[in-house]
């Protein structure tokens, strides 16, 4: 699918262990997600453009992802100036404009920027069959891990299922709309995808057995932790403590 | 329906993680190993569906499809748009991941409900206009749920974001049309082709 359009690279980023990446984006998400102060999510944007620059992430789907984070954004900038008591900066249409407010869109606006370049840099950018053997070895449930690795298979192949169901009925002068016919027919497609979908389950089940699956999935490659992993998780675990000293502070 | 990062407040992503938590848990313990390659289909068609775009006005709507889920997967529905959230994280950074627990929450919990009122009328009315109208009413209701819970998530925060959830759930009146008439339409489509895909799912042995 073209949107998994980061993960396939070389840069020193992509050589981290997944394991590692993950715990340090999820750990610098939280403590980004929960911080309060404009000095903070600075430092933060400065690292997570940092990230993407050293994982040498594709400009335009990056930008893509971006844009469509900010479109949202906008959305909160039209109201929230408007809807947060504070004290008033100036007037416009007869409503007050609160400092308050602009501070909340901005603190969001940038909260919501730097997770998404930090997770884009560091875990959109793990293959996506090592991150279900990553997040197996982090203790996950096996069931969950083993529903995670199969999705992210037949996702594609869905995709590609409904991109022929939505050719056949462009052929015959489908043109969606507003309307009780357009809606009937997407939830026949629905319908159609789902019922495939359980048929090809059956099947893939039977394979599975066929082939002696006892519930357990075996990767192929081990992990290995390296120095670099180490110092990386070190640093990303020292950033975390920093901001929180900030914060406090 | 997804709230994004940076939005809400601690106390809520926590208590959000936390139920979502539990809700998985329950899910994948009623889940037997024999029925993961059908969940996670599942999960990937409702990961597919939800690029389902229907022109509205000068813009657009997408499907959630939540109801469906919720219909055919009962308390499973959990994992599986745990997972497809997950995915969608990662692939389109639609939401994201502190805000996971969240918005698995909003939208797996009204399929639960679903879930659970198909089943009472189902077992004593199955014909194909009972069955379009029930799976409508609760498409389209397992949207407004999931709407009003996204609203209670950010009114929570107690950050004067009120307006901006009232204008969503406004913004989502023409998702609940669809996706009710969507959802009805699906479940008639599977009552014709395969109606034993309706039933609960059978107890299986485990493998």
């Amino acid at each position: 699918m073209s949107c998994l359009a980061f993960f396939a690279g070389h840069s020193p980023i992509h050589r981290l262990d997944p394991r590692m990446r993950l715990v340090s984006a999820l750990c610098l998400a939280i403590a980004i997600a929960l911080s309060e102060r404009l000095v903070t999510l600075v430092w933060a944007l400065g690292l997570g453009i940092l990230l993407a620059a050293v994982a040498r992430l594709n400009l335009l789907p990056l930008t893509r992802r971006l844009a469509h984070l900010n479109a949202f954004m906008l959305f909160l900038w039209l109201v929230l100036p408007w809807s947060v008591p504070g004290v008033s900066v100036q007037t416009a249409w007869g409503f007050a404009i609160t400092r308050e407010g602009i501070r909340l869109a901005l603190e969001v606006t940038m909260k919501g920027n730097v997770i998404v370049l930090l997770l884009t840099a560091l875990v959109a950018t793990v293959d996506p069959s090592r991150l279900g053997c990553a997040l197996d070895r982090l203790a996950l449930p096996d069931k969950l891990v083993h529903l995670f690795m199969l999705a992210i298979r037949y996702t594609d192949m869905i995709h590609d299922e409904y991109g022929r169901l939505r050719n056949a009925m462009k052929a015959r002068g489908f043109q969606p709309s507003f309307s009780s016919h357009t809606l009937r027919t997407f939830g026949y497609l629905v319908g159609l995808l789902l019922v495939r979908s359980m048929e090809r389950a059956e099947r893939v089940l039977a394979a599975m057995k066929c082939r002696g699956f006892d519930g357990r999935f075996r990767a192929l490659r081990g992990f290995t932790i390296r120095g670099a992993d180490v110092a990386f998780a070190g640093m990303a675990l020292c950033q975390v403590c920093v901001w929180i000293w900030l914060e406090r502070s | 329906m997804h709230i994004s990062e940076g939005v809400l407040s601690g106390p809520v992503l926590a208590s959000g993680a936390v139920l979502a938590a539990v809700g998985i848990g329950v899910g994948l313990r009623r889940m037997s190993v024999a029925s993961t390659p059908r969940t996670a289909m599942l999960s990937a068609v409702f990961f597919v569906g939800s690029l389902i775009h229907i022109p509205f006005g000068p813009s657009n709507v997408h499907l959630i499809l939540n109801g469906i889920a919720g219909i055919l997967l009962g308390w499973t529905v959990f994992p599986a748009l745990a997972v497809a959230l997950f995915l969608q994280a990662l692939m389109f950074q639609f939401g994201g991941l502190t805000v996971l627990g969240v918005n698995t929450v909003n939208m797996a919990l009204p399929g639960v409900v679903a879930y659970y009122l198909f089943r009472l009328v189902f077992g004593i009315a199955r014909r194909p206009g009972i069955v379009f109208g029930l799976a409508a009413i609760l498409g389209a209701l397992t949207v407004l749920l999931s709407g009003l819970m996204l609203t209670a998530a950010l009114a929570l925060g107690g950050r004067a974001f009120l307006g901006v959830a009232v204008g969503i759930v406004v913004a989502h009146v023409p998702v609940m049309i669809a996706d009710g008439l969507v959802t009805g339409a699906a479940a008639l489509f599977i009552l014709k082709v395969r109606p034993d895909l309706l039933e609960p799912s059978r107890p299986e042995v485990p493998t």
